[in-house]
């Protein structure tokens, strides 16, 4: 039998004006197992705590119960205390007589019996405690962040700044992500390469980054604090470390064809570079179109290449890197063009997406920022924008609002108008999202004094009628039909997680929800932090946001992973899950409901009788469990169980409450 | 003669919503019978149906599950898990002949104090009604 110890606080007169106190000490006294039992006005308070201290030293007790408020007030007070006497924290453990019987009971005989009874259980449990102990992890402080878009620079430079290394890898040859496609950016109409490229520029310098362009992360094991990672870089063809950017390739390559970058509104060699500020400014050969791979002859390239660095004969690399943490950035794409059938993108040349608007109203676009429509270069004289195309829309499977569009078409419409004043710019929409700083003044704007027409309604169908587009669509306002002629139509399409999310998910071991979005571990108490332990999300990836959004919470992923690395170890819980080896089967039931995946299985050595053999068991990693105990419910033969809410603490728990 | 029934209702509560919950109850003095006694677990995915068959084997009259609301879980899913294995219990102890009004599975998140408050009056009023559990109760 244990020597367990009970201190029961009257916490002034909050629980003993309710519960006599002095009764329930005095009984307990007498309850088996209980060496010493008294009671005190306020436990937690500096005396209260050294005579908590002072008895487990000289009674020598193996495990305190301490009857007083919430153990979410005071249990990490009262398990500190009860460590500086030198006795295991996790023997102690707290009754809440305080918001359990005290608060809420007003017949003080009643309260005072429920009191009694929860202590007693409690005693009951503290008798099946045991000594649990931090396991200290050690810790790689090194961080690896997928994506180069906005939040992933963002996660990068504050890392790096801090005096980390950062490992960037990034699927296209180069950084920027979507945002070094946009033109201006709302609400500010500020150019968005502006105020990109001096981010980029300084990734690209910084002595604590290294930047994998052109790379893919295709295998991650391990867990926080020591995780290896497996990077694929893609081909280039092009020496990048001898190449001096002159770009006389791209000039003389004789092969062009559709541009990714500008999203089919514009043209690109087959050797080239993304846009003039990319980051690393270099060529990349496109396996697909080059001549020389086609045919076997053209090496113009090769020809015209001042410091000889093309290389056709170029293979994909692996590499390895052990990591602490990884932050996903990966950002997002828009629905493709064949979902939207009715609108006619993919029919139409002059039905475009906002992305390709973005691109026909930069600068540095195909048509250096002269809003003409693709199909004959013309510049449209009405325009008309439709929003929520693809969003809020239940039959496409997407009923989440992506939060940038009223936003963007506002800003669209009114650089249409800024170019050509008499043009008619009309946007359909079903409500105005504008909850930002300086957001409803923007849309107010666009509706005042460039005279966009908004109109609240759906459209139906867009068709072309005599060489001109048709929309057809309804003003729920007045109940009306609307016909609208127009040169030109930009559909507001829907934000869908980047194409590979999904698998980048599963190779991560991160969770994502129905649309492909990353899981954040808490909605609102733990945003940036994924449900897998040293996996952060920022920006896109884990829903839609714009650019402050994204920068914020990309700030907030980098605070973590700073604080993370701050130490020299990592500590985990002991609170965890854990296996009874001789018990276990090996069924791993367990495995699928860990919404961890900390557990796996083991291929250990047993002895059975006097021969050796080799059995499957289920193995916890103590780094990534989290201690909810879903797992010890679904073993069969009862041999995972959950230390500091093991089934016999909380059996003998029970069975003291049932009396 | 007849004396009052007292029922013994035990309530598991998972740790982050609904124990917080009893806490909000706690601090804002809400009354509720004291008839009712709560079990800290982590999560309400915790709690094994075999707990709630020892719970009407040892005496108890009533059990509770008190969970965070779908989409709350502080572990994503384990309240989800709950509920399964909650209908799964129903259907155990209607095939042992125990009432399933004894079981209760409740969603309480933390700042629902009033309703933690309400839940446990109404509950402790269905078991009065329903009188002690002998059915599975362990023979002395």
């Amino acid at each position: 039998m244990k020597k367990i110890g009970v201190f029961v606080c009257w916490c002034g007169l909050n629980i003993s004006s309710t519960v006599d106190v002095e009764k329930a000490s005095e009984e307990l006294k007498n309850y088996p197992g209980v060496f010493y039992a008294d009671d005190y006005k306020y436990l937690c308070s500096d005396p209260g705590q050294e005579l908590i201290k002072k008895t487990i030293v000289d009674n020598k007790l193996e495990g305190i119960v301490v009857a007083a408020c919430s153990p979410n007030m005071h249990e990490s007070t009262f398990r500190a205390a009860a460590e500086a006497a030198g006795l295991n924290p996790y023997r102690v453990e707290i009754t809440n007589i305080r918001e359990q019987a005290s608060w809420v009971h007003s017949n003080k005989e009643d309260a005072t019996a429920k009191a009694i009874q929860l202590i007693k259980s409690t005693v009951e449990k503290v008798k099946k405690s045991e000594d649990l102990f931090p396991q200290q992890i050690p810790l790689t402080k090194k961080v690896l962040v997928i994506g180069g878009g906005i939040s992933g620079m963002t996660v990068a430079l504050e890392v790096a700044e801090a005096g980390y290394p950062v490992i960037l890898v990034e699927k296209e040859p180069q950084i920027g992500g979507n945002m070094a496609k946009l033109s201006e950016t709302f609400p500010t109409l500020d150019c968005a390469s502006c105020i990109l490229t001096p981010k980029t520029a300084e990734v690209g310098r910084h002595s604590n980054i290294t930047l994998m362009t052109n790379s893919e992360v295709i295998e991650s094991t391990g867990y926080f604090g020591n995780f290896t990672v497996k990077v694929k870089r893609k081909p280039t063809f092009v020496d990048w470390k001898k190449c001096i950017g002159c770009m006389l390739c791209q000039e003389k390559c004789p092969k062009k064809t559709n541009s990714d970058f500008e999203h089919g509104m514009g043209k690109r060699k087959a050797i080239s570079v993304a846009f003039p500020q990319a980051i690393p400014y270099r060529p990349i050969i496109s396996e697909k179109e080059c001549i020389y791979f086609k045919t076997g002859k053209c090496k113009i390239c090769v020809k015209v290449c001042p410091v000889d660095c093309i290389e056709f004969e170029q293979e994909e690399k692996i590499i390895e890197e052990n990591i602490g943490a990884i932050v996903v950035a990966s950002g997002y794409d828009l629905l493709p063009k064949e979902e939207l059938g009715e609108y006619g993108q993919g029919k139409y040349a002059d039905v475009i997406d906002g992305m390709q608007f973005e691109r026909i109203a930069s600068a540095s676009g195909p048509t250096e920022g002269v809003i003409k429509r693709p199909s004959d270069g013309k510049i449209p004289k009405s325009i008309v924008f439709i929003q929520c195309a693809g969003s809020r829309d239940n039959q496409k499977g997407r009923p989440y609002c992506s939060k940038i569009c009223c936003m963007y078409t506002a800003k669209h419409a009114m650089l249409y108008k800024h170019q050509v004043h008499d043009g008619e710019a009309t946007i359909f929409y079903m409500d105005i999202r504008a909850g930002g700083k300086g957001y409803e003044e923007f849309v107010q704007r666009a509706i005042e004094d460039d005279h966009v027409l908004y109109l609240r309604g759906r459209v139906a169908r867009v068709y072309e009628e005599d060489g001109r587009l048709v929309v057809l669509g309804v003003d729920t306002l007045s109940g009306e039909q609307v016909r609208i002629e127009a040169d030109l139509v930009v559909l507001a399409t829907a934000v869908i997680p980047s194409i590979g999310a999904k698998a980048l998910g599963q190779t991560l071991k991160v969770g994502t929800d129905t649309y492909g979005f990353f899981n954040e571990a808490h909605p609102k108490l733990k945003p940036v932090e994924s449900m897998t332990k040293g996996v952060f999300l920022a920006g896109c990836a884990q829903a839609p946001r714009d650019i402050p959004e994204t920068v914020s919470q990309a700030t907030g992923a980098a605070a973590k992973v700073i604080t993370m690395f701050s130490k020299n170890h990592l500590v985990s819980d002991p609170q965890v899950a854990k296996v009874n080896e001789k018990i276990c089967v090996g069924c791993l039931l367990c495995k699928p409901i860990c919404p961890y995946k900390a557990i796996e299985p083991e291929i250990v050595e047993v002895r059975v009788g006097c021969r050796a053999e080799k059995r499957q068991v289920a193995t916890i990693n103590k780094g990534l469990c989290q201690g909810c105990g879903a797992c010890s419910v679904a073993c069969r033969s009862g041999a995972m169980n959950l230390s500091g809410f093991s089934n016999e603490q909380i059996l003998e728990e029970l069975k003291s409450l049932c009396l | 003669m007849s004396v009052e029934f007292k029922p013994n209702i035990i309530c598991f509560a998972c740790n982050w919503c609904s124990y917080t919950g009893a806490d909000m109850a706690g601090t804002s003095r809400m009354k509720y019978p004291a008839t009712i006694r709560i079990i800290r677990v982590p999560c309400s995915g915790r709690v094994n149906p075999t707990f709630v068959m020892k719970a009407y084997q040892k005496g108890a009259d009533g059990v509770l599950i008190a969970g965070c609301h779908p989409g709350d879980c502080h572990y994503n899913s384990g309240n989800y898990f709950a509920k399964r294995r909650f209908l799964l219990a129903t259907r155990f102890m209607t095939f042992l002949g125990i009432d399933e009004k004894r079981l209760r599975m409740e969603w309480i998140s933390a700042a629902e104090g009033v309703k933690f408050a309400r839940v446990m009056r109404e509950f402790s009023e269905t078991i009065s009604k329903l009188g002690p559990n002998l059915r599975a109760r362990e023979e002395a």
